[in-house]
């Protein structure tokens, strides 16, 4: 049992934590906990997207240094290290475009320079992550922004308390 | 320039709504009109985009000039030439018939207001244009946050009608990116057109995550156009918002996302895995069915005349899930034009609205009462709308209930034939009901001491600022429905494109 849950086990975790999310949605009555069940709900997937990223020993997207130069690495000052760092990831994103298109073969400006994808971990769910944090931040920003407006107009942050007011108005 | 239009389209309202933000806090009268000349450049740029999309075929835009895998692209063919003319249009009507509406239901936030609506329109148009799933996912959110303050700068119950659109739109929208997720897994790529290249060069039709993503897509968009068993927050949400908003959220939110279930249902799966692989046509036109019959009858129990066009919205939208899903050439194209007709008959009878609550500030059907004698222009331009929703020739509503019945027909789906039927009968008895009373005037019993009455007497016409767009819109359903012929044309040009053939019985 365990065996054939533990090589998804990222998609399970997500799975419930999403659940937990929607249940305080759907069924708590203050509007404040719903929000945070939606911030639960939106957390969950967000996760989800990260966690496909990721491989077993692999690292995040940068050259190091000594990757490019094995042999004179060291003889390099702090200094010009950052200058062929911001170059490196330059090559290295050069080299990925070209690799998408079937040329496994390294550029031309550093030939000995092997990449092997296994060794990154992939960093575009990562980016998109980013944009739909911002969308979540946002999305609660304008619920929580609702819900002082409710307290306003009603006095009360309970849905059925607010349920009542309206249908004694109604009345 | 030319070349530029269809990323103008974007990019006129979306800095119009930035300056509005920054200038209109301290000249409020600069509001309106910067409006107006945003949304009349969407309009120009939408159309000259068409004219090249008819003229040369797709256009495909590099945002940045970054190439299509990697980069966002706007992908223009036919069907979203069309879609963003009548989006941008249906927008511009709109914001004339603001003038006074915003001043006189959000006086002290007209600044606000106006810059909230432009960037609605930003992304609503946004999500029309985009050939890329995940930048889709953020103009869906952007337009949604949007419609959610939109709606609750409404009065008291629209608060809380703004507050449940928010917990559903989340849902929808976040099933959305789930789907995404899994097609992300299993293609690498985001972009649509890649992503069905890559689904049919790795043969992915018979894989498990791919089902599960068009599953949790569909549910989403369902969500957030209100198909039936998923529309709870949508009757409430157009019924209490104010009046400008309303005119614009009701015509475009649900068709745009009918729009977006076409595109991910034809582009992204392809039309061979949506119906022959899957064979959930049958189920999913009873569900229409369903739908169109639940939000006929939910119609004719209301006596608020917002929420019963609110109800008509949700059959509507039965309407063209149906007919897409019929699996079939004529439904598909009936479902697409109707799409374009909707819009403009679903803002006609809200203009319409709007102007009646503005006029008598009562929002039951009895304010109706004379209207004929009080306001005839406005009534004919009511006219024009109610006989479309009817579907009464020429106008564009019979058209697309034409196409639609016949898609019926082929494929032998009589439910959905007798769906539609039925619901255009009860439009029949709600508008006829509704023409009764502004013809005859309420009956004594109903409408007692409605003869020693308040300021009823004093209504006369609209002004122009509220005649011109709802006239504009009574015109321009006769012009869709008498021009039927060219853009079934233009459709079906889109549909032979996208191999549609392979999927269909």
């Amino acid at each position: 049992m365990l065996e054939s849950l533990s090589p998804s086990f990222n998609y399970w975790i997500y799975v419930i934590i999403m659940m937990i999310g929607l249940y305080a949605m759907i069924s708590k009555n203050n509007f404040v906990k719903k929000l945070i069940g939606m911030s639960i709900f939106q957390t969950a997937i967000i996760l989800f997207y990260v966690s496909i990223s990721v491989k077993e020993g692999s690292t995040i997207p940068i050259l190091y240094h000594d990757q490019i130069h094995p042999e004179h690495g060291e003889h390099h000052e702090d200094g010009q290290g950052d200058h062929h760092q911001a170059l490196d990831t330059l090559a290295k994103e050069h080299h990925d475009s070209h690799a998408d298109h079937g040329d496994a073969a390294a550029g031309s400006h550093y030939p000995d320079l092997v990449i092997k994808p296994d060794d990154f971990s992939n960093p575009l769910p990562h980016v998109l992550m980013l944009t739909a944090i911002v969308v979540g931040v946002s999305t609660l920003g304008v619920g929580l922004a609702i819900t002082q407006k409710l307290y306003g107009e009603f006095g009360s942050i309970e849905e059925s308390e607010i349920l009542d007011t309206i249908k004694s108005s109604n009345d | 320039m030319i070349d530029q239009a269809p990323a103008l389209i974007l990019l006129i309202p979306f800095l119009a709504s930035i300056i509005v933000a920054l200038v209109g806090f301290r000249f409020r009268a600069v509001c309106y009109p910067l409006v107006l000349l945003g949304m009349a450049g969407s309009v120009w740029a939408s159309i000259v985009t068409l004219l090249s999309v008819l003229e040369g075929g797709v256009i495909r835009y590099h945002l940045g000039g970054w190439e299509p895998p990697f980069g966002i692209e706007l992908r223009i063919d036919g069907l979203n030439a069309l879609v963003v003319v009548v989006v941008s249009s249906v927008s511009l009507l709109a914001a004339i018939y603001s003038k006074r509406t915003v001043l006189a239901e959000n006086g002290d936030k007209v600044s606000q207001f106006y810059s909230l609506f432009l960037l609605l329109a930003t992304g609503l148009l946004g999500m029309v244009l985009t050939g890329d799933a995940f930048n889709l996912y953020v103009l869906i959110e952007i337009a949604a946050l949007t419609s959610y303050a939109l709606i609750a700068m409404g009065p008291k119950r629209a608060t809380l009608a703004a507050y449940k659109y928010v917990i559903m739109g989340t849902i929808g929208a976040s099933f959305y990116l789930l789907g995404v997720g899994y097609l992300y897994i299993k293609t690498g790529s985001l972009n649509m057109v890649d992503i069905q290249e890559q689904l049919v060069a790795r043969d992915l039709a018979g894989s498990p995550a791919i089902m599960v993503s068009f599953i949790l897509i569909t549910v989403g968009v369902w969500i957030k156009m209100a198909f039936f068993p998923l529309h709870a927050w949508l009757p409430n949400a157009y019924c209490f918002s104010p009046t400008t908003s309303s005119c614009i959220l009701a015509p475009l939110v649900t068709k745009v996302m009918v729009y977006v279930m076409v595109r991910m249902m034809l582009t992204v799966y392809g039309a061979e895995y949506t119906f022959a692989h899957l064979e959930w046509s049958r189920i999913i036109v009873w569900m229409a069915v369903l739908a169109i019959l639940a939000g006929s009858i939910s119609a004719l129990g209301q006596t608020n005349l917002r929420k019963m066009l609110s109800f008509l919205i949700i059959a509507e939208v039965g309407y063209m899930v149906g007919g897409v899903w019929l699996a079939e050439e004529m439904g598909m194209v009936g479902s697409i034009y109707h799409i374009i007709s909707d819009a403009f008959m679903t803002l006609c009878v809200f203009l319409f609205a709007g102007i009646i609550i503005s006029k008598t500030g009562k929002t039951d059907l009895n304010a109706l009462d004379g209207m004929f004698k009080k306001m005839p222009l406005t009534m004919v331009g009511f006219l024009a709308g109610a006989f479309s929703l009817i579907g009464i020739p020429p106008t564009a509503g019979f058209f697309s209930k034409w196409y639609l019945i016949q898609g019926g027909i082929n494929s032998g789906r009589w439910e959905y034939v007798v769906a539609l039927l039925i619901s255009s009968l009860i439009n029949a008895v709600l508008f006829f009901r509704i023409i009764e009373i502004a013809y005859f005037g309420v009956k004594p019993a109903e409408g007692h001491d409605h003869h020693h009455s308040d300021g009823h007497d004093k209504i006369s016409e609209a002004p122009l600022s509220q005649l011109i767009p709802l006239l504009g819109t009574g015109v321009l359903l006769l012009v869709i429905g008498l021009y039927n012929k060219d853009i079934v044309a233009v459709i079906s040009d889109f549909l032979s494109s996208s191999n549609l053939g392979s999927g269909i019985r």
